[in-house]
């Protein structure tokens, strides 16, 4: 009994799939979470030899650094036409990108379009914090409608600048979406859920179904200038209302994997 | 055996990439080139390589670029605004040094311009296009049978140097038909020890253009710059027709040339010592061999579909040491040979030595 309980056990340690390079991303944000589980699902998967990662323009241009996979960095917001291109020759490889909102929502949504619609057997995490990170703040396609950012000093308003793009609506009506659900990651239960869809779209692609999509409603907390606790309590309270999570498509087949 | 057969320009730039071992197409319908695309919609699935119409000229070449990533021989080809969209690829591209082939049959412009030839992108092709600071190894082909020649040999550049290659062509030269031999089907070769192949067996790679690091930048830069420099020690091309008597050179390349030739031709009838000095290489453009030829003739003939852009390589050849004179048709107008023969016989004029006395 007593040697039993002196035993070791690890249960936690570094997935496989991250160098232990330090990450710059700022203290409490979320593509720091979101980094991991990608990770532990690619070891739990098996598939770190053949797994090819395509980093955005954002904060996570430097996603390279931090996942122990081939990867490479596309330009604003053509990280799904470059994974088509690498998907295309190599169709036995996985094949990811990682995106924020101003990559993929904006610069990039004719390119995201397309890629679901032709049914790319890829995967997208998408970020959406409402907000440009790496530049500092300014207004996204994701940011809210008041939201106040260095872009919209005096609170977004839609009547000149538009509504707030939902990007799991949209692309669950696309023919090519297999996989298109929405999460977070503000306490354990739902990290424990996005965790779950980030595996699931990683087997959508593994069984050829189509595109699959996962976005995370995330936080921002330097630029939305807030402490990492304040974030995840107005992401609660002013995100979750305008993104739903949820799953907005669940082909056929998806269900048994 | 070889034989030749008759071959519309664009459908041979197809067929000789399919047989130079081009694994993977990528495209956007444009006209003067769109034969291209249809071409490789109907070979490449046959033979079990990709071919993907992509949304548009930006899709197209981040595509490529991935393809390129991959490590297989990816091309894409395109006209001119389509060029111009392509150009935030093409940078990228430069700078993650992965080797790739586009093909640019120009059209006029600037904007949408028209569906005729020209020879106006030549600045954008030979002087960067994109930002940063990068060049492309561009071959400017004259006939169908160069056109086939050029796109396999842009593929083994590309290899070679890790770069992206071009091939320009104009709308005359993707839409006419020559008898072309057409080179034997190569293999298929493998992937390179860099390209993102799945991280089995090895570390991982990684292709990036990102340096954020202004030092390692500045290091990248300079092995970039190395590579031109190797470049233009061992890759500059050009052809020459009657040059070696001659006391006016005319120089022109791609279509262009092959219209000055048939000028030539008939000015040589007239008496006119009068030659041709042809660019293959556009970059890297032959300033050392033009520099030579302007030691020897009297006069200088630019003739170019466009308001003179090779005109200024022209000049830094010649540092002013031979007069030059410009003729151009812009707006995808094409020069008829009278034309060209009524500027040489202007120059041969202005200068009575240059035409041969009768039984001389
Ligand atoms: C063509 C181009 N335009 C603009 C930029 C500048 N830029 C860098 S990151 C960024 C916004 C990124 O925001 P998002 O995708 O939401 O990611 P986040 O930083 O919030 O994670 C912009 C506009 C760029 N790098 N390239
Ligand atoms: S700026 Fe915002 S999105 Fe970027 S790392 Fe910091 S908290 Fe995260």
């Amino acid at each position: 009994m007593v040697e039993a309980e002196k035993q070791e056990r690890i249960v936690f340690s570094r997935p496989k799939a991250l160098t232990d390079t330090t990450t710059h991303y700022c203290p409490g944000c979320i593509h720091g979470i979101v980094h991991r589980l990608i990770a532990e699902a690619i070891d739990e998967l098996g598939i770190q030899d053949r797994t090819i990662g395509i980093a955005p323009v954002g904060c996570s241009v430097l996603a390279y650094h931090y996942f122990d996979v081939d990867f490479a960095e596309a330009a604003h917001g053509r990280a799904p036409a470059m994974a088509t291109g690498l998907k295309r020759v190599q169709p036995d490889k996985i094949v990811f990108t990682y995106q924020g909102d101003g990559d993929l929502a904006a610069i990039g949504t004719n390119e995201i379009i397309h890629a679901v619609n032709r049914g790319e057997n890829i995967t997208t995490f998408f970020i959406n914090n409402a907000i440009y990170g790496m530049t500092g703040g300014q207004m996204a396609p994701t940011t809210l409608p008041g939201q106040v950012t260095t872009s919209t000093p005096f609170g977004r308003d839609v009547r000149a600048a538009g509504y707030p793009l939902r990007v799991c609506e949209l692309m669950a009506t696309l023919a090519g979406a297999a996989y298109v659900v929405r999460r977070t990651a503000i306490n354990p239960r739902e990290i424990r859920r996005l965790k779950k869809a980030i595996v699931t779209a990683f087997k959508v692609q593994m069984a050829g179904l189509g595109y699959s999509l996962v976005e995370v409603v995330s936080n921002c907390p330097t630029n939305w200038g807030m402490t990492p606790i304040e974030s995840l309590e107005w992401l609660e309270k002013n995100m979750l209302p305008y993104y739903p999570l949820g799953d907005f498509k669940v082909a056929e087949g998806v269900e048994n994997l | 055996m070889s034989s030749k057969i008759l071959m519309k320009g664009n459908e041979a730039i197809a067929e000789s990439a399919i047989r130079a071992g081009c694994q993977a197409y990528f495209g956007y319908p444009i006209t003067p080139q769109t034969e291209v695309l249809e071409y490789m919609a109907r070979r490449m699935p046959q033979l079990g390589r990709v071919f993907l119409q992509a949304e548009s000229e930006l899709a197209a070449i981040n595509m490529l670029y991935g393809a390129a990533c991959a490590g297989v021989c990816a091309m894409t080809s395109t006209s001119s605004p389509g060029f111009s969209l392509m150009q935030e690829g093409i940078s990228y591209i430069a700078c993650s040094m992965v080797p790739a082939v586009v093909v640019n049959v120009m059209r006029g412009g600037p904007g949408l311009g028209n569906i005729q030839p020209s020879q106006a992108d030549y600045s954008q092709m030979t002087k960067g296009g994109g930002h940063g600071d990068y060049k492309v190894l561009t071959l400017a082909p004259s006939t169908i049978q160069e056109l086939v020649d050029h796109v396999g040999l842009a593929f083994d550049l590309a290899d070679e140097y890790r770069q992206i290659v071009f091939v320009i062509a104009d709308g005359m030269l993707g839409q006419m038909m020559e008898p072309v031999e057409l080179p034997e089907m190569r293999e298929l070769r493998p992937p390179p020890a860099w390209a993102l192949t799945g991280a089995k067996g090895r570390p991982k790679n990684i292709i990036t253009s990102l340096y954020l690091n202004a030092p390692e930048l500045e290091k990248v830069n300079q092995e970039l710059q190395a590579v031109y420099r190797r470049i233009e020690a061992n890759e500059v091309r050009y052809d020459s027709y009657l040059l070696e008597d001659a006391e006016i050179a005319v120089v022109a390349y791609g279509t262009a040339a092959r219209i000055a030739r048939t000028a030539i031709r008939r000015a040589r009838e007239a008496g006119i010592r009068v030659g041709l000095f042809r660019p293959i290489t556009v970059y890297p453009f032959p300033y050392e061999a033009l520099a030579e030829v302007a030691g020897r003739v009297q006069e200088m003939l630019v003739v170019e579909m466009s308001a003179g852009q090779m005109l200024e390589d022209v000049r830094m050849a010649t540092c002013c040491r031979v007069p030059i004179r410009f003729f151009g048709k812009m707006g995808g107008v094409v020069p008829l040979p009278e034309d060209i023969l009524a500027e040489i016989e202007a120059l041969a004029q202005g200068k009575p030595a240059m035409v041969a006395q009768k039984g001389a």
